[in-house]
């Protein structure tokens, strides 16, 4: 029963409670959306705990994507030693970032005076959770080794039963209790999401690789502005109008 | 042609009293608030000095500004791709000890300390944390510092001097400063805007401010590093970044920004410019002494019957343009060629320009009095007590002549006037001085009436913003917004269910 509790009823709730409120929050609240950065308040440790943290995480999370969208990819790609050390590897030493990442960001918070004075009750839980989901992780990659090709084998299906509306529990019944919890923690994350400063994550400005330097916003159509004009001089017919070009807002002064 | 208009400002250096006013102005209205309390949108230093935040001009350490890459500007910052990678973490972004730690004082102590052998005090304690703090930092720490080993030793314009003239701006009868405001340039070329991964600040199309727009803003902090005047701030506790909106409500009500109505110094002057968008490449495309004359270049004549016809194709309409004819800016800027951008060589295309300070100009003493002789009228202009090349590294890129010619014209009209009222001096001199700056009398006449006597309405002329008509041109039919809200609200004020 308690298996149905956290590993059907739990997964269903936290996804639709992640979803509907991180769209409740941008609609009603857009603002909050921020990365409520405290770079400007102490720097020096936040170097080392946020680089380590976001780009470990970001390995690591990518990581478990890949196991779940292309399962029989990462078991044929492990199916040399080789390939299967460098892979597990590869994940321990993004696991290994994270949480050095974690806790350095985590004493940085309890120790620096400024920080404290911007941080939230959310921001502790979400600090905790985070810390105990990457503990549980690089554990897991350690003493439960080759977990590319157990993952892919074990949870990846469970996931995927989830997904498709047949909730199927076989495949991790028998997992260890850590392994349990990484999956119970990673469902609180979820649930915790659209409350906390995690939201920060869906703003990420991949945009502006591609937007032009610079961005003018008239507060008016330009085009009709010069239809609906009350003045007397207008336009004389046949002169190209560079105005009516790019009417439209934001039209770039350059681009790169 | 790309006819746009700017609200651009001058501010006349050399009547600047160093009073504050405009900043408490502005903090009094804007900034006095939880995690802006150390921003000061307008601020006043003295020079030569360090300012706020300390040793802001030094790019080296800022990494602030476009630099000239081949025939395009890019930013300081460093490529694109990569500054994306530094969104974890900013390694060029000013901290909070750079500009000054906000504190206020613990009155309750003074009520509620229980009676003993000492006076009660109010200790300072900080508006971030609460906890006591030793002041070691303000926004005008450096104020009246001007001959300072301490700060003004080190402002970063001093570089472009040698050794010698350093120690001579140094020496005890020598020493001089004078006071520059600050407030956002409203730039053409915003190096903000370019940098924000968000997209969040933009130039309004119809008067060129640069706003930020809080809603889109997701706190990547790159603006504060980009501004190489560091007038777009971080704030703290809000998350999102801030800058000065040159008090926008106010002008499209037509009221002066808050820190213009309130100088009372009446430095400052507020005026519509013209400007072709379309050579804004072009007007980079030159070296950095060659900045301010290439921005002048940029900057149209409303007269002109070309310009005006593209300006009403962009929808500037006729009394927009009236208020550009007026415009005091056109004049020291265009006409006059007395004011000039501060750090041109930043290459944003600054529109707040500076009449550069006159000064005390004598500068040589022998036994304790001054040399008065002066052979040429212009003599004490190049016997100033500041080296032209420090003026010209603050307002024209190192171009010493540009500097020069802004105070000489200063002084040929001040001299003009003394023969008007005193009586004293050598007319052919001063005429000969007219000429060779090409002036006439009226046009001396005309800057001393702009410069001392300058009415409300000639220091502040404002283009109205005709926000109605915008309505109207949106919607087509103004009675859609008949009975919807005003300032305040995010949505209708719909009753709910």
């Amino acid at each position: 029963m308690h298996n149905n509790l956290l590993y059907i009823i739990l997964p269903y709730t936290a996804f639709t409670v992640a979803v509907v409120f991180t769209i409740y929050r941008y609609r009603k609240d857009g603002f909050s959306y921020s990365s409520l950065s405290s770079q400007f308040l102490e720097s020096k440790e936040l170097f080392y705990g946020s680089v380590a943290w976001h780009f470990g995480v970001i390995g690591a999370l990518t990581g478990h994507a890949i196991g779940f969208l292309f399962p029989k990819s990462v078991l044929w790609f492990n199916g040399v030693p080789v390939r299967l050390y460098i892979l597990e590897t590869t994940g321990l030493l993004f696991g290994l970032l994270a949480l050095v990442g974690i806790v350095s960001l985590t004493v940085r918070r309890a120790t620096s005076s400024r920080v404290r004075a911007v941080t939230s009750k959310m921001d502790v839980v979400v600090v905790m959770l985070l810390l105990i989901q990457v503990s549980l992780g690089v554990y897991i990659a350690v003493f439960y080794r080759w977990g590319s090709s157990w993952f892919v084998t074990s949870a990846v299906p469970y996931l995927r039963s989830l997904w498709l509306l047949q909730p199927d529990l076989k495949m991790i019944e028998p997992l260890p209790l850590i392994i349990k919890l990484h999956i119970v923690n990673f469902y609180l994350l979820l649930i915790v999401f659209p409350f906390s400063r995690l939201v920060h994550m869906l703003v990420v400005p991949l945009q502006y690789l591609w937007r032009p330097y610079q961005i003018v916003i008239w507060n008016w159509n330009r085009r009709r502005a010069q239809a609906h004009a009350p003045q007397p001089a207008r336009q004389p017919a046949g002169v190209a109008s560079s105005a009516d070009e790019h009417a439209a807002e934001g039209r770039p002064v350059f681009t790169r | 042609m790309d006819v746009r208009l700017q609200m651009a400002m001058v501010f006349h250096l050399d009547k600047c009293i160093g009073c504050h006013t405009c900043s408490v102005a502005c903090k009094n209205v804007w900034t006095d608030r939880k995690g802006a309390e150390y921003m000061w949108w307008n601020n006043v230093e003295t020079k030569p000095g360090t300012g706020y935040p300390t040793a802001w001009e030094d790019q080296q350490k800022y990494h602030g500004g476009w630099e000239q890459k081949n025939s395009q500007p890019d930013l300081r910052m460093g490529r694109r791709e990569l500054r994306v990678l530094n969104i974890f973490h900013n390694p060029h972004l000013p901290k909070l000890d750079d500009y000054y730690e906000p504190w206020t004082y613990k009155y309750e102590d003074l009520f509620d300390s229980p009676e003993g052998a000492d006076q009660p005090t109010a200790r300072p304690i900080s508006m971030i944390t609460g906890n006591y703090v030793d002041i070691e930092a303000g926004p005008n720490w450096d104020d009246d510092l001007g001959g300072s080993p301490v700060y003004a030793a080190n402002d970063p314009n001093l570089d472009s001097l040698t050794e010698e003239e350093r120690a001579q701006v140094f020496e005890i009868d020598r020493l001089v400063f004078f006071y520059l405001p600050r407030i956002c340039n409203h730039c053409i070329n915003p190096a903000c805007v370019a940098a924000c991964p968000s997209g969040a600040i933009y130039k309004r199309g119809e008067d060129g401010i640069v706003l930020i727009n809080q809603e889109k803003c997701r706190g990547w902090r790159m603006c504060v590093t980009a501004c190489p005047y560091k007038k777009s701030y971080y704030n703290w506790s809000t998350g999102k970044s801030e800058k000065c909106i040159l008090c926008f409500p106010r002008l499209e009500t037509g009221q002066a920004p808050a820190c213009f109505h309130s100088c009372v110094g009446r430095i400052r002057y507020l005026g519509g410019l013209l400007y072709d968008a379309d050579r804004l490449l072009d007007t980079l495309h030159v070296p950095d002494d060659k900045l301010v004359e290439s921005q002048r270049e940029m900057i149209l004549d409303p007269r002109d019957p070309q310009v005006r016809e593209g300006a009403l194709r962009n929808g500037i309409d006729a009394r927009a343009l009236e208020a550009c004819e007026r415009s005091p800016v056109y004049r020291y800027v265009k006409q006059w060629k007395m004011a000039l951008p501060l750090h041109p060589e930043f290459r944003t295309l600054p529109m707040l320009f500076y009449v550069p300070p006159l000064l005390p100009v004598m500068a040589k003493s022998e036994d304790g009095l001054y040399d008065t002789a002066n052979a040429e009228l212009f003599s004490p202009i190049e016997k100033a007590r500041l080296p032209m090349k420090y003026m010209a590294s603050l307002f024209a890129g190192g171009n010493q002549e540009l500097v020069r010619y802004a105070l000489k014209k200063q002084y040929a009209v001040r001299m003009f006037k003394r023969l008007d009222t005193v009586g004293d001096v050598d007319a052919a001199a001063i005429k000969r001085g007219l000429e060779q700056l090409n002036m006439t009398g009226a046009e001396a006449e005309q800057i001393f009436r702009l410069t001392a006597l300058p009415l409300f309405d000639e220091r502040f002329v404002i283009p109205s913003s005709h926000r109605e008509q915008a309505l109207a041109m949106l919607n087509e039919d103004m009675w859609a917004e008949k009975g919807g809200a005003g300032f305040g609200f995010r949505a209708a004020p719909v009753r709910g269910a």
